[in-house]
């Protein structure tokens, strides 16, 4: 019972990720394909790694929660690379970047 | 145990995963520019962390979150010195 919601979070997880990753591929400047997979990695990953906790906190009969370190990583990561990202953009752009 | 639905989510899941960094690469190959292909591979890394972590799911197993913890690290310390180099030309000043 609780492995079936585990593996619902984890689907949701990875729907939300496939979801970024269509999004990366289908719109048409970077600057709006920078925005898409941010979702799949704050959302997705945060989903993912919620079903993790509760499928090895059920199998443990313990609470684990060392997934967090993920979590936290990414959750800080994600907008210091994607800002210097941008920016690299920007400056390659020139004068033409769309304001 | 482990019920069908189980099986069967965390594989769609698995399945999802993959369509996702095929979507992603496509992207890496069709550019255009550079800063295109640096935002597909971090996207890449993501999405390849996250099947790790379904794998380790799946099988019940800790084994799978340090592979997951270090493809998450990698893949940041990649993207941030290849962000860096298009910014400066070099990576470290």
């Amino acid at each position: 019972m609780s492995g079936d919601i585990a593996a619902v979070l984890v689907l949701l997880g990875a729907l939300f990720s496939c979801l970024g990753s269509l999004g990366l591929l289908r719109l048409r400047t970077f600057y709006e394909r920078v925005h898409p997979p941010t979702m799949g990695t704050t959302l997705g990953t945060a989903l993912v790694l919620a079903g993790s906790i509760l499928h090895f906190s059920v199998l443990g009969s313990r609470p684990v929660f060392h997934e967090i370190l993920i979590g936290g990583m990414m959750l800080v990561t994600t907008p210091v690379t994607y800002m210097l990202l941008v920016r690299a953009a920007l400056r390659r752009d020139g004068d033409d970047a769309p304001g | 145990m482990t019920s069908p639905f189980f099986t069967f989510a965390i594989a769609a899941a698995q399945v999802l995963l993959g369509a996702g960094m095929l979507f992603a690469l496509l992207r890496l190959l069709r550019g255009p520019g550079a800063q295109d292909r640096v935002l597909a591979l971090d996207t890449m890394y993501v999405n390849a962390m996250l099947l790790v972590l379904a794998f380790g799911v799946r099988d019940g197993t800790g084994l799978y979150f340090a592979a997951a913890l270090v493809i998450g690290m990698l893949g940041f310390v990649s993207t941030a010195a290849l962000a860096k180099f298009l910014l400066r030309g070099e990576v470290i000043e």
